[in-house]
Parts: structure tokens; C-alpha cells; sequence
């Protein structure tokens, strides 16, 4: 089987949707001709033609504001917004156009759309190419939030957003586009070729929204994350030697409940895990609910990781990310009690 | 600033926010000799496939067909034919009396809001007019003439006014926030601005399917101000957009006049020519030069020609909505006092002036229209108005969020008809 780095696989998706659907139409800053800044729309223009994949002016807001009146022709946009910390200037058509136009129309107008956009930090990208805003996108009724964590998930979970009748926000964690990150800033990223996930079947597959995966069974403690997260909840449970089970979320909204609550209910704890700032983030809402749903069944306080309550910096990314000492002392603190 | 200024810049001159203002506020006699009108006819009328920048002179004036006497005069004259005339002069003489019934339907208490297009009803009747009626409309709330001109039944718009067991909208939308997919009538959203790019891409992608059809957004003087409007533009102009972009300047964003949104320093129009696309600036009054301006901007678009900014320059001569009082930042009067007229009256002139009119006929349509209006509302009524709504379709409210429900919100969906039960005393459904 081939194995495709996550940007190959999400690059493969792209060819595999815009091959079966005609009306699937890609645009965003520089995704035509040079096919991305990270090169997941390599190709697509030359393949497709420029009716289907093309430029679009640097102005979010357009970008979503015509996806919108393109979903209401008839279109399925893909979009790209270059990176999370640009989608501000669209939030206001995410938010309160695309999210909404199923509700309020009661179903005469629907918004299958993807919006896709790289996020997370680990790459030196200072304050404005680092963040997680995904709590602001599931706090949104309507939308779906995706992000995926392998090149395999990221393929199957991107063509089924694109199937999907509603429109999904799909972050891409790019610290690890090219391979997985076990946390340790000292250590160069591992190439995805040698790691099981990277084999992507090629033509079409879908994974499942709404369906989190067991990444590793455990019996100890349960320790959920999503995205860059999944690698260092992975690399920490087991440099501590923790028989956790470390469950990927894939999809925030909605949420798989179900198999979050039988793995707490059978480990008596809980870690959540976010690389986004910590203060009214998504990891604050899974703590919630665990504690409303597993209360009796824990045995310690749900634990929290998460980035600093401070814009993301560029020199001091290597203390600001939730690394393996922070891992580390969350783990103990969880297991201790 | 608690820094003295350096003592180098002592004898510079204090700088000092300029802050526009109206030039006549509550109290004021008000007087629109300041307002440029041309002479109908004069503008001239450029191919439909000229460059963008030679529509620039047709920025700074304004394209009016109908003179002083109701006579067609000039090269936008459309020479519409009667049944044309008298069908658009039917629809705003509808809008008119609908505006009234409903906005006395919300002073009783049977609705929570209402907004009027009193004084810009042509703006809406004769663009439907100039339009095919597949063409795709991106609205604002003052666009209600589409619906009417477009055969949208009254009934139907009422309903949703209600949000009573016909609104189609399931009470989810303020009243007058239409949609009607078969009538080409996207979802009016409140947040300003926001139909501008949605128009763009709809005529991006009639354009992508190598359709025929355009698409044409609507936007208030006020909302020029928004993000959305430059994006809009921007698009339009790149991807040469079968759109058409209008700008319904009836000098009024609530309680601030069209100054605070640049018009001191330029015409709306004028926007237009800076981002390569054709702009026309148009007596709104003027049904016949709306229908022409339209008319020219529709030929362009579905020639591959590309955009046209419109700017309809005309008049809000009731209140923004039924939670404003205009009183309270302009002159009583002023609506009356406005150079352009009503444009229902300057039809009819028009019409009576061709022969193809008379006062009685008029008399006859207001009050047919008047008929026509009260039995839709006896229609609505029957099925409830607001403060009485049912109280069956509760479980409806977590509908259509997505299109399959998932389980926070199906537990949500119990939680709220346990709520209801309490509150009822009986199951919901």
C-alpha cells in the first residue's frame, strides 16, 4: 500500500473528490497555479483546469462569502483559508451565514461546504501563524469541526466532510504535515513513511465523522486529545510508562460521547489535552461533560493540558507548546490522586 | 496622553476629527437645495459592453428618465410597454399598502417588528422588472417589491411576519427576513453586508456551469462601510462576476445620514470605477431609470461584460424599522421636501401623462390592492400571529441545524419539551 505524508493524503482527498463531483470547486489565497503554501492543492489546477481550482484575492471574508453564494447555486466549495489565525476576517460568514443557512431556511438552502485551514504551532510562526481557535468553531450550532491526526484519517475524514450535507470546519495540524511529533522539541520530526498510519490507500475511502478512535488501549487512565496532541499524549503515556488509553478524537462537533464515556467509565480517569490556550478552550467542555457523564466512575480530578493564556510567541514556542514535562507533571498529578 | 507636546511643535496648529453631519437635524427647515439634480435625459447611455472606466462620468450624476411632467426623455428611456408599466406601478402600489398593513399589525401587537421601503418601492419592483425571473436575488430587508413583483403570495410573506404555523421558517427569522428558494430570494441575513460576496459567488458559479443566468445583490448606503462590500467588489472585478451590485442609498443607516458612511467625500457609484468595475448612479425615484439602469447592467453581466455597481439614490421616508423614531435625528417633513418625489406618484404621472391611466383606475388599484392585502392578512391571522403561536412544533427548534440530529442536540430536544411539559401542563410534541 502507499504510504502519503499527511499533506499527500489531504492532496490525494482533493483529487480523489473533485474526480467523483463536478461541482466540487476549490479556491483560496495562492492554492491555484502554485497549488498552496503547503502544497495541498499541488496539482489540482493543471488536472481539473482553472474552473475548478483558482486564486482567490486575500480577503477571507470573500473567500467564505462566495463559497456561500456558490453552496447556494448548487456547488460543493473547498476551500482553503492559508492558515487558522487568518480565518477572523470570514468568522462573521462561518458564523452567522454558512453555520445557520440550514436553520434558517428550515432546510431550503444548505451549506455543504469544507473549509479547510492549517493550525497549531511548532513551526516558529509566531503570533500569527500558530494558533488553535477550534473552541471558537464548537461553540457554533451547525458547524462540524474536524482535525485529524494521521495521513490515513486525513484523507478518509476529508472526502467524508466533503460528502457530509453540512459544512465542516477542517483544521489541519501542520506541525506534523510531515511526519509525527512525539513532543520533544530537541527531536526532528519523524517521516511519516515509517509510521503505520501513513498508509493511505489510494481512489476512495472515507472515515467517519463523529467517530473517535481508540489510538491505544489502556486500563489506568484515559487521555483525550486531537490533532498534534494525539502524538504527544502517545509519546508522554509511554515514556511514563502509564497503561492509558489515548483516545483521538477526529471530530469535535459533533462529539463521540459514547466511546469517551465507556473508556473513563472503565479507567476512573481522565486527561484532556489541547495545544490551544487553556481558558474557555475545547479541553474545558470535554472536562465538563466527562465530569457530568463519569462522575461516580472517577477516581481523580479530569486533568487539563493545555498552551499558555498568552498569544502564541515565536522565541519561546518550545515552553509555550504542551510539551512532555507538562505531560509529564499532569500525568503524575492524575495518576497520584 | 499625558506627555506635553515637544516644544519644536508648539506653534503647530491643534489637529482636530472631522465628524460629518447632516445638515439639517429635529427643528430644522428642511431644504435639498444642495442636492445636484440633473435634467432628466441627460446622461448618456455607453454600450453595454464598455470598459468599465468610461461609466466614470455616470458615477458623479445621476440616470433619470422621467422629467418634471412624468415624460419619458433620453437614451435610458426603456420604452417599456403599457402592460409592462402599469404591472410595475400594481406591485408598488401593493408594497406600499402590504408596508402599511403590516407595520399597523405590529403596532397591535400581532408581530414583534416590521421595516417599510416606503419612498424606495421602485427600487426593488422595477429591478424584478428588469430581470429574468430565474435571475438569483441577494436582498436586504427593504427588498420586499422583489417577492411581491415576483408573485411570491402575500399570504406566505405574512405568515413568516407571524411566525404563525404557516411560516415556512418555523419562527426561526425575524419577521421580513424572507427566503424563497423557487422565487430567487436568498435568506436575508441581519448582519450587514454579508449578501454582497454571497451574490458574487452565486454569479461566480453560474458563470463556472456555463449558465446563462446572473445574479444581482442588494446593499444599504450605510453597509458600504462593512468588509463584505470591498471583498465583493474585489471578487466581482477579478473573476469579471455576472453580477450586478446595487447600493440603495436612501441616505439613512438607522439614525446616521449616508455622510458617516463616506458620502461627503464621494459618490457610492464612484466606488465602483476603482475596482474596474462599471458604475451607474440612478434616480431611485425613477422606476423607468431603475428598470433601464438594471436593464443595461443585466445585458452587460449575461454578455460576459462583467459587473456593474449601482448606486440608487433615493430616500428612506419612514423610519429604519418599527423600533425607530425618526423624529428624533431629522426635520418632521423631510421625506416631503426630498427633490426626487415618490416614485409611485411619478409612475402614475407617467402613465396618466401616455394616456394609459387615469385617476379613476388608480383609485380602483388601491383599493384592489387594499382588498388583496386585507384578505392575506385574514389568511395569516387564521393561522396564528406571534403572541398566540402554537405551541405543537416545539421539537421543531432543533431541526435543521444539521441535517441529521445529533445526540447533545436530541437530549437538548427532550430537556426542552420536559421544560414545556411543566410550563404547558400537557406534552408537546
Amino acid at each position: 500500500m502507499p504510504t502519503r505524508n499527511m499533506i499527500e493524503a489531504i492532496n490525494d482527498a482533493h483529487k480523489v473528490v473533485m474526480a467523483a463531483d463536478p461541482d466540487v470547486v476549490v479556491f483560496g489565497e495562492d492554492v491555484g497555479y502554485f497549488g498552496g503554501v503547503f502544497r495541498a492543492t499541488a496539482g489540482l489546477q493543471a488536472e481539473f483546469g482553472k474552473q475548478r481550482c483558482f486564486d482567490a484575492p486575500i480577503s477571507e471574508g470573500g473567500i467564505v462569502g462566495a463559497a456561500v453564494g456558490m453552496a447556494a447555486y448548487g456547488l460543493k466549495p473547498l476551500i482553503e483559508i492559508q492558515f487558522a489565525d487568518y480565518i477572523y476576517p470570514g468568522y462573521d460568514q462561518i458564523v452567522s451565514e454558512v453555520a445557520r443557512m440550514r436553520y434558517r431556511t428550515a432546510g431550503e438552502w444548505t451549506m455543504p461546504m469544507v473549509i479547510r485551514s492549517p493550525y497549531g504551532g511548532g513551526i516558529f510562526g509566531g503570533q500569527t501563524h500558530s494558533q488553535s481557535p477550534e473552541a471558537l468553531f464548537t461553540h457554533v450550532a451547525g458547524l462540524k469541526v474536524v482535525i485529524p491526526s494521521t495521513p490515513y484519517d486525513a484523507k478518509g475524514l476529508l472526502i467524508a466532510a466533503v460528502e457530509d450535507p453540512d459544512p465542516v470546519v477542517f483544521f489541519e495540524p501542520k506541525r506534523i504535515y510531515n511526519g509525527p511529533f512525539d513532543g520533544h522539541h530537541d527531536r526532528p520530526v519523524k517521516p511519516w513513511s515509517k509510521h503505520p498510519d501513513s498508509e493511505v490507500p489510494d481512489g476512495h475511502y472515507t472515515v467517519p465523522l463523529g467517530k473517535a478512535r481508540i489510538v491505544r488501549e489502556g486500563q489506568d487512565l484515559t487521555v483525550l486529545a486531537y490533532g498534534t496532541m494525539v502524538h504527544v499524549a502517545l509519546a508522554a503515556v509511554e515514556e511514563n510508562g502509564i497503561d492509558a488509553e489515548v483516545i483521538d478524537l477526529r471530530t469535535l462537533l459533533p462529539l463521540d460521547m459514547a466511546t469517551i464515556e465507556e473508556s473513563v467509565k472503565k479507567t476512573g480517569r481522565c486527561l484532556v489535552v489541547q495545544e490551544a490556550t487553556k481558558t474557555s478552550g475545547f479541553a474545558a467542555e470535554l472536562a465538563t461533560l466527562v465530569q457530568e457523564r463519569c462522575f461516580y466512575h472517577l477516581e481523580a480530578p479530569v486533568g487539563r493540558v493545555a498552551g499558555w493564556d498568552t498569544p502564541y510567541p515565536h522565541a519561546y514556542e518550545w515552553i509555550y507548546f504542551p510539551g512532555p514535562i507538562r505531560m509529564k507533571q499532569a500525568l503524575e498529578k492524575v495518576m497520584a490522586d | 496622553m499625558s506627555e506635553a507636546p515637544p516644544t519644536d511643535r508648539r506653534n503647530a496648529p491643534a489637529l482636530s476629527l472631522h465628524v460629518p453631519e447632516p445638515d439639517y437635524r429635529p427643528g430644522d427647515t428642511p431644504d435639498f437645495s444642495k442636492v445636484v439634480v440633473p435634467a432628466a435625459g441627460a446622461a448618456p447611455r455607453p454600450d453595454t459592453g464598455a470598459p468599465a472606466r468610461e461609466t466614470f462620468p455616470l458615477t458623479d450624476t445621476l440616470v433619470r428618465v422621467l422629467d418634471d411632467q412624468g415624460r419619458p426623455v433620453g437614451p435610458w428611456d426603456p420604452r417599456l410597454d403599457p402592460d409592462t408599466l402599469r404591472k410595475m406601478l400594481k406591485d408598488m402600489v401593493t408594497v406600499r399598502v402590504f408596508d402599511d398593513r403590516m407595520y399597523r399589525a405590529q403596532r397591535q401587537g400581532k408581530t414583534s417588528f416590521y421595516m417599510k421601503c416606503t419612498g424606495e418601492e421602485a427600487i426593488a419592483v422595477a429591478a424584478a422588472a428588469a430581470l429574468a425571473s430565474d435571475d438569483m436575488c441577494f436582498p436586504t430587508y427593504r427588498q420586499q417589491g422583489l417577492l411581491v413583483a415576483r408573485g411570491y403570495p402575500l399570504t406566505d410573506m405574512m405568515c413568516q411576519i407571524y411566525s404563525n404555523a404557516g411560516d415556512k421558517l418555523h419562527g426561526r427569522q425575524l419577521p421580513i427576513m424572507y427566503s424563497d428558494k423557487p422565487h430567487g430570494f436568498f435568506s436575508i441575513s441581519g448582519n450587514l453586508g454579508t449578501q454582497y460576496p454571497q451574490a458574487v459567488g452565486w454569479a461566480m458559479a453560474s458563470a463556472i456551469k456555463g449558465d446563462s443566468r446572473i445574479a444581482m445583490g442588494w446593499i444599504g448606503d450605510g453597509a458600504t462601510a462593512e468588509g463584505d462590500f470591498h471583498s465583493a467588489l474585489t471578487f466581482a472585478a477579478v473573476y469579471t462576476a455576472p453580477v450586478i451590485l446595487a447600493v440603495v442609498n436612501n441616505q439613512w443607516a438607522i439614525s446616521s445620514f449616508s455622510g458617516i458612511a463616506g458620502a461627503e467625500k464621494a459618490t457610492f457609484a464612484n466606488r465602483a470605477v476603482g475596482y474596474g468595475i462599471a458604475g451607474l448612479r440612478v434616480d431611485g425615484n425613477d422606476a423607468l431609470a431603475v428598470y433601464a439602469a438594471t436593464r443595461w447592467a443585466a445585458e452587460r453581466a449575461r454578455a460576459n461584460h462583467g459587473p456593474t455597481l449601482i448606486e440608487y439614490f433615493t430616500y428612506r421616508a419612514e423610519g429604519h424599522s418599527t423600533s425607530d423614531d425618526p423624529t428624533g435625528y431629522r426635520p418632521a417633513g423631510e421625506a416631503q421636501q426630498w427633490p426626487l418625489g415618490d416614485p409611485i406618484e411619478r409612475l402614475k404621472a407617467h402613465l396618466i401623462g401616455a394616456g394609459e391611466w387615469d385617476e379613476e383606475r388608480h383609485a380602483d388599484l388601491v383599493k384592489t390592492a387594499d382588498a388583496e392585502v386585507r384578505a392575506a392578512q385574514k389568511q395569516a391571522e387564521a393561522q396564528g400571529i406571534l403572541p398566540d403561536q402554537g405551541f405543537d412544533r416545539i421539537g421543531s427548534m432543533f431541526e435543521d441545524v444539521y441535517a441529521d440530529t445529533p445526540w447533545h442536540l436530541a437530549e437538548q430536544r427532550d430537556a426542552a419539551l420536559g421544560e414545556a411539559r411543566i410550563y404547558l401542563g400537557r406534552d408537546a410534541s
